[in-house]
């Protein structure tokens, strides 16, 4: 797959390629690669890329980590890994150690909220990813005071279990008046949009990954597909859909990289890095739609089936659209931060950088 | 991966914003003394010498090129924000952009050095106006299906046929156009055409106006009568022409008036919304927005490819089938959401007055500079399809 020069994607690459094979993964029917490749991921350090050492994890800086996650969806890698990254990320703010094992954050929409009242958490989050295989939740809530950060025990939530449109858990989390194991307040400026911004992004890179995977196995597969006695690749036709495959994964991966590069280097969660976070959600959202769509029209039937890997990274990519903020929410919220700002305003935030 | 394609995070460096900021004051500058007027599309005067000669004197044309052809020996970035804060302004660059966009570099690397001498400084200045002479009335995707003759003759070369669609004819100076030296080979159809450097203004070339949809006058005919071209005035490989033409096409794909071109109505809609826009226009605008910064951040993108002196031909194709896209749809986005405006706004007119000339623009956009379906195929080749 892509040659990296970063030494934590070249880490996660190997175990992904070794222990991670969609393909393998997707003719295994009851789940055994899954703790393998948990223990591999741990033991390089990886679902802590984004806790600094000090507080139990790797610290290899946002920039890595989001390069990881761009592996992880060119793998379509199904385990909590950009979730426990993600919360391991968020406890760092407030300076609180992460536990060992898989996480998830809570909540995982900007329309759910959790309240923080005489110290104990209480809410409903919808749609949160992989959180009946978490043992703990770092949680951002609201109250009196606030936005705080929290560790909870994944054990005092009730889950209901859901699936999202990839196959993956995308759970229901109540939390009534559960006590947290620490609970910090937030640091100023930080609230649930950061957040979303944070974790929309973290789905960019994902969806951008997935994207690429599909533009080669659907480049590969016209190569290798013969009607009318020819390659389909030979057909105009179908080239002109890879060629917008090629456009769309071209834009995720540069919208993705963007918003990446803009957290990773920004002091705060300012209009301009707004405008990379919601951008890169918006425009792989639309990708993924549109990049998927061709996917599967080049593959015909056998794309459709469950035995072929084409739906691991396609489903994943339409399934990832939905945490953090869906494109349509975000356009909503950029659009009236456009409208705020006023129409002369609009170009100098667009070439701000 | 089958293709590699990676469009880095570029970041403009600190001096492009400087840069920036003296472009914007010089615009303005040039709004105040009626230059032109950004809010007027329907723009018959796109050709504006004293404009063009003002941009040279700051040293913004040619930027790229050597200081002793008269140019500033500073980045493709530098140039890139100067192109993009021209195109959003609707400054009138006719006269000087395609020299400063291709003609320019075509001449550094094929011409004899005493044009080079006697040009390249002129088009620093804004003096000098060039036309491309690529398309003919059957030649215009297929590049190399060109008839119009160069005959071989004393001292240099008779040229009869006729060019079409040539952008700013009327106006040109000079053009550099493909003729045809020899006829193609068995085995490379593409041989057999040469790239002249065309002096205009001279007997033996008749412009003929063609009108636009747009009614803007903007390209023409030009027909060629044994008209005499000499020998110096080849540029590059006699008979090798398809090369050099591919990669000029290069420069002329990725840049911020790929996508830029009916970029105003965007910013008179945001306008006529005002601070508190219902759901379906922030929707459509945050949209319209997230494609824009993630076309622009490709087209940086490729700017620093140029600038690190690689030849990104799929990625600026890319780029531009995007880019080009995106522009042609623009206008009718905006034209529904602007169904929503209050009918108090305060642009509402010259909102409706920008509608109208982008949504006549917009059929030429992804035809102009290859089409839609060529790049496709130039996009393809790259992955490896054929
Ligand atoms: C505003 C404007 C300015 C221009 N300025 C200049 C200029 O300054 N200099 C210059 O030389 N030219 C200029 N052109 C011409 C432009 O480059 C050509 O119009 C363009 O290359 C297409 O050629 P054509 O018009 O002959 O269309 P055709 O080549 O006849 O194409 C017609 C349709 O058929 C499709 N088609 C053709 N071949 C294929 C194929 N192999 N596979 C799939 N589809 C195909 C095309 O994509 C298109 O959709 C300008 C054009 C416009 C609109």
């Amino acid at each position: 797959m892509a040659e990296s020069d970063n030494i934590v994607v070249e880490t996660a690459e190997k175990i992904f390629a070794d222990l991670a094979d969609p393909q393998t993964i997707n003719n295994d029917k009851n789940g055994a690669w899954r703790a393998p490749l948990w223990q591999a991921l741990s033991e390089a350090g990886l679902p802590l890329s984004w806790v600094p050492d000090d507080l139990g994890g790797s610290g290899a800086g946002l920039a890595d980590g989001f390069a990881l996650l761009n592996a992880a969806g060119r793998f379509a890698v199904a385990v909590p890994l950009a979730e426990t990254m993600l919360a391991g990320w968020l406890l760092a703010q407030v300076k609180i150690a992460s536990p060992e094992g898989e996480m998830t954050v809570v909540p995982a929409s900007p329309k759910d909220r959790i309240t923080l009242d005489a110290g104990a958490l209480s809410g409903r989050a919808r749609g949160v990813p992989f959180a009946k295989a978490a043992k703990h939740f770092a949680v951002l809530a609201h109250g009196k005071d606030g936005a705080s950060i929290a560790l909870i025990d994944a054990a005092k939530a009730q889950i209901e279990s859901g699936l999202n449109v990839g196959y993956d858990h995308s759970d229901t989390v109540t939390l009534d008046k559960v006590q947290p194991i620490t609970i910090k307040p937030a640091p100023r400026g930080f609230d649930q949009t950061t957040m979303m911004l944070m974790g929309g992004a973290a789905r960019s890179l994902q969806i951008a990954g997935a994207l690429e995977s599909m533009l080669d196995i659907s480049v590969r597969y016209s190569n290798e597909r013969v009607a009318f006695e020819k390659k389909i690749s030979k057909f105009q036709a179908v080239q002109h859909n890879l060629a917008r495959l090629a456009g769309e994964s071209a834009a995720a991966l540069a919208a993705a990289t963007s918003a990446a590069d803009a957290i990773a280097n920004a002091r705060s969660f300012d209009d301009e890095v707004y405008l990379e976070a919601a951008s890169a959600k918006i425009r792989c959202a639309e990708a993924a739609e549109k990049g998927g769509g061709i996917a599967h029209q080049v593959h015909g039937a056998i794309g459709f089936t469950l035995e072929h890997v084409l739906h691991r990274y396609s489903l994943r990519a339409l399934a990832w659209r939905d945490d953090f903020g869906s494109e349509s929410f975000w356009a909503v919220e950029l659009g009236k931060l456009v409208a705020r700002r006023g129409a002369d305003e609009l170009w100098p935030l667009v070439a701000s950088r | 991966m089958t293709a590699a394609l990676r469009f880095d995070p570029i970041r403009l460096p600190e001096k492009c914003e400087q840069l920036r900021k003296e472009v914007r004051a010089f615009l303005a500058e040039e709004m105040a003394r009626g230059t032109f007027n950004p809010f007027k599309p329907n723009r018959e005067d796109t050709d504006v010498p004293e404009f063009s000669r003002r941009v040279g004197e700051r040293g913004w044309i040619g930027m790229t090129w050597p200081k002793k052809y008269g140019g500033q020996e500073r980045s493709f970035l530098e140039r890139y924000v100067v192109t993009e804060e021209m195109r959003v302004a609707n400054a009138p660059t006719r006269r000087f952009f395609v020299a400063d966009r291709q003609s320019g570099p075509v001449l550094l690397k094929y011409a004899p050095e005493h044009i080079k001498m006697d040009i390249l400084p002129r088009i620093c200045r804004g003096e000098v106006c060039f036309a491309i002479g690529m398309s003919e009335p059957n030649s215009g995707s297929d590049l190399f299906a060109a008839k119009t003759r160069a005959t071989k003759t004393d001292g240099g070369y008779l040229i009869n046929g006729t060019k079409i669609w040539t952008s700013s004819a009327h106006i040109a100076d000079y053009m550099i156009a493909i003729f045809r030296t020899s006829p193609p080979t068995k085995e490379n159809r593409r041989h057999g055409l040469t790239q002249f450097l065309v002096k205009m203004k001279q007997p033996g070339i008749q412009v003929n106006p063609i009108g636009q949809i747009t009614g803007q006058y903007e390209f023409n005919e030009v027909v060629f009568t044994d008209f005499f071209v000499p020998d110096d005035h080849v540029l590059g490989e006699v008979d090798g022409a398809w090369k050099q033409a591919t990669s000029e096409l290069a420069y002329e794909r990725s840049g911020p008036e790929r996508f830029l071109e009916t970029y105003y109505v965007l910013t008179e809609l945001v306008r006529a919304v005002g601070p508190n826009p219902d759901t379906r226009s922030a929707e459509g605008i945050g949209r319209l927005v997230a494609q824009l910064h993630t076309m622009r951040r490709m087209s940086v993108s490729v700017a620093g490819m140029l600038q690190a002196g690689k030849e990104p031909v799929v990625e600026a194709s890319i780029v531009k089938d995007i880019g080009t896209v995106w522009e042609q749809q623009l206008p009718h986005r905006v034209r529904d959401l602007a169904a929503f405006v209050e009918e108090t706004a305060t642009n509402r007119e010259t909102l409706e007055r920008q509608l109208d000339f982008a949504i006549k623009t917009a059929p030429k956009l992804t035809i102009q500079g290859g089409t839609t379906e060529v790049l496709r195929g130039i996009i393809a080749r790259g992955l490896g399809l054929r």
